[in-house]
């Protein structure tokens, strides 16, 4: 079923202001298509999914920028250090705010405590967006499995709108990475990325995959290539044997 | 004395003093995604006059006060170079490059889903470093460009050119001597998938006929212009495929 329907799913490139369909359709994507009348338009570069046998459409943009969303998994760096809260740098038109009640998990007595002890400004936080609406500033909460402060691994930035892309359909791309080059990852939604390795060699790789995974994130048959690419890189740096390749 | 120094800007054969017919545009040259560090970036070429714009945001406003609680605030600067025109021109900003960067603003304003982006700022910078007639023009046609660069949502791209009369013409893509010579210079810019006009300015006089054939003679033009703005922007992403 799923496959057939699949294939009903065609993906063309389209530019602001294009018209992409007429009728009654069910926009996945809100921000990049606006409707005019019985017209659907896209407001953005990028590639047009259009489902006729659902009814849907979405644009998946080609350039952009981070905009909070409530469950977003970020990756911040310390901009300021208050009182009671720490300012982060998350890539988005707001800085995001982490109380120290909630990094701590405690009461906090600005007299006792002073913050800079626990983080300060460079350091990376793993998060998630707690609240965010269009009135306040993002808040940040730590708590979590996973979430915290960073204290090893390579901080690789990328662009946000590449994201999906490096996760691939249900996690598929990020797990293929993972198993290949032996690393984790962990994949923040505003465009960082932390990769955690066994070496430096493995680091690097992963490293170049993703580079790779964002120049050309709107190419199909991505995933395959990027393995083929893994693959390579490893024989080059004599990770495995040229025999163990497997294609 | 004044009358014989006045160039020839209509030939016997019809063509004008560069060579190009009354409807037609100067060799026309677009570049998106030239700046590293800018959102978005553009160059835009009408022949001699050349502008780059770069877009930067939506980012937090650099001052607090400047903030909307519904809409993104949209800041624009336009600015000509000191090495854009024959003589030196002072970078200061001058009352003309204050009121082109709002006339721009307000043509880009629009078209701009500025409503899904409250408390931010979306800044364009657009310099001209070369400047021969229509640089407000092809200053719309790069900041639009850059904005769609940047990803920034935006109903329609903003598509310019301006039109004119010399010696009894009317003609498209009017350049520095013709603005200087002729009798009328009218830029407007259109959001062509929208059918709406953004900017609309006229200097010199028109009659009312006149009018409605210079705004026919625009909108072909810009018809062409906006054809390859989108082809430019597709094919920064054609080139990536090999």
């Amino acid at each position: 079923m799923s496959g057939s329907s699949e294939q009903k799913v065609e993906r063309t490139l389209v530019t602001p202001g294009d018209r992409l369909v007429e009728g009654e359709f069910r926009v996945l994507t809100p921000t990049t298509v606006y409707r005019v009348g019985t017209s659907y338009y896209s407001s953005v570069v990028g590639l047009l999914e259009l489902n006729t046998q659902e009814k849907s459409l979405k644009v998946i943009p080609l350039e952009g920028f981070y905009y909070p969303r409530v469950g977003d998994v970020i990756i911040g760096i310390v901009s300021d250090v208050g009182l009671t809260s720490w300012e982060l740098n998350i890539k988005a038109p707001f800085p995001g705010v982490l109380h120290a009640v909630d990094f701590l998990g405690r009461p906090v007595n600005p007299a006792k405590d002073n913050l800079k002890d626990f983080l300060d400004v460079g350091d990376v936080v793993i998060g998630k967006v707690e609240h965010f609406d269009r009135s306040r500033d993002p808040v940040i909460s730590t708590k979590g499995k996973e979430l915290g402060k960073v204290t090893e691994g390579a901080l690789v930035e990328v662009s946000p709108v590449k994201i999906p892309r490096l996760v691939g359909k249900k996690g598929s791309m990020q797990s293929m990475i993972e198993v290949e080059t032996r690393c984790k990852l962990v994949i923040g939604n505003n465009g960082r990325v932390l990769v955690r390795c066994e070496n430096k060699q493995y680091e690097d790789i992963a490293v170049r995959a993703i580079r790779k995974i964002e120049v050309e994130a709107h190419v199909s048959g991505l995933t395959d290539r990027v393995k083929e690419f893994i693959t390579l890189e490893k024989v080059k740096r004599g990770l495995i044997g040229v025999g163990e390749r497997e294609t | 004395m004044l009358e014989s120094e006045r160039p020839k800007l209509i030939g016997e054969n019809g063509l004008r003093h560069d060579g190009r017919r009354i409807d037609e545009l100067r060799p026309v040259k677009m570049e998106v995604g030239i700046l590293t560090n800018a959102s978005g970036s553009a160059y835009v070429e009408f022949g001699k006059t050349r502008v780059i714009a770069a877009v930067y945001g939506p980012r937090e406003p650099p001052q607090k006060y400047m903030v909307l609680p519904h809409r993104a605030v949209l800041r624009c600067r336009y600015h000509m170079a000191p090495f854009s025109t024959d003589e030196r021109k002072n970078p200061a900003p001058s009352r003309r490059e204050i009121e082109l960067s709002k006339v721009a603003r307000e043509a880009l304003e629009p078209v701009i889903l500025s409503e899904l982006f409250p408390r931010t700022s979306i800044d364009i910078f657009i310099e001209v470093i070369s400047a021969d007639g229509g640089t407000r023009t092809a200053a719309l046609n790069a900041a639009s460009l850059a904005l769609a660069d940047a990803g920034i949502p935006m109903r329609d791209l903003v598509a310019a050119v301006a039109v004119g009369k010399v010696e009894g013409h009317l003609i498209l893509d009017v350049d520095q001597v013709e603005d200087n010579y002729g009798e009328a210079d009218m830029p407007v810019a259109v959001a062509p998938s929208l059918n709406a006009v953004t900017l609309l300015q006229l200097n010199g006089v028109l009659s009312s006929s006149e009018f409605s054939e210079a705004f026919k003679l625009a909108l072909k033009g810009i018809g062409e212009i906006y054809r390859l703005q989108k082809e430019t922007l597709r094919n920064k992403y054609l080139v990536k495929v090999e």
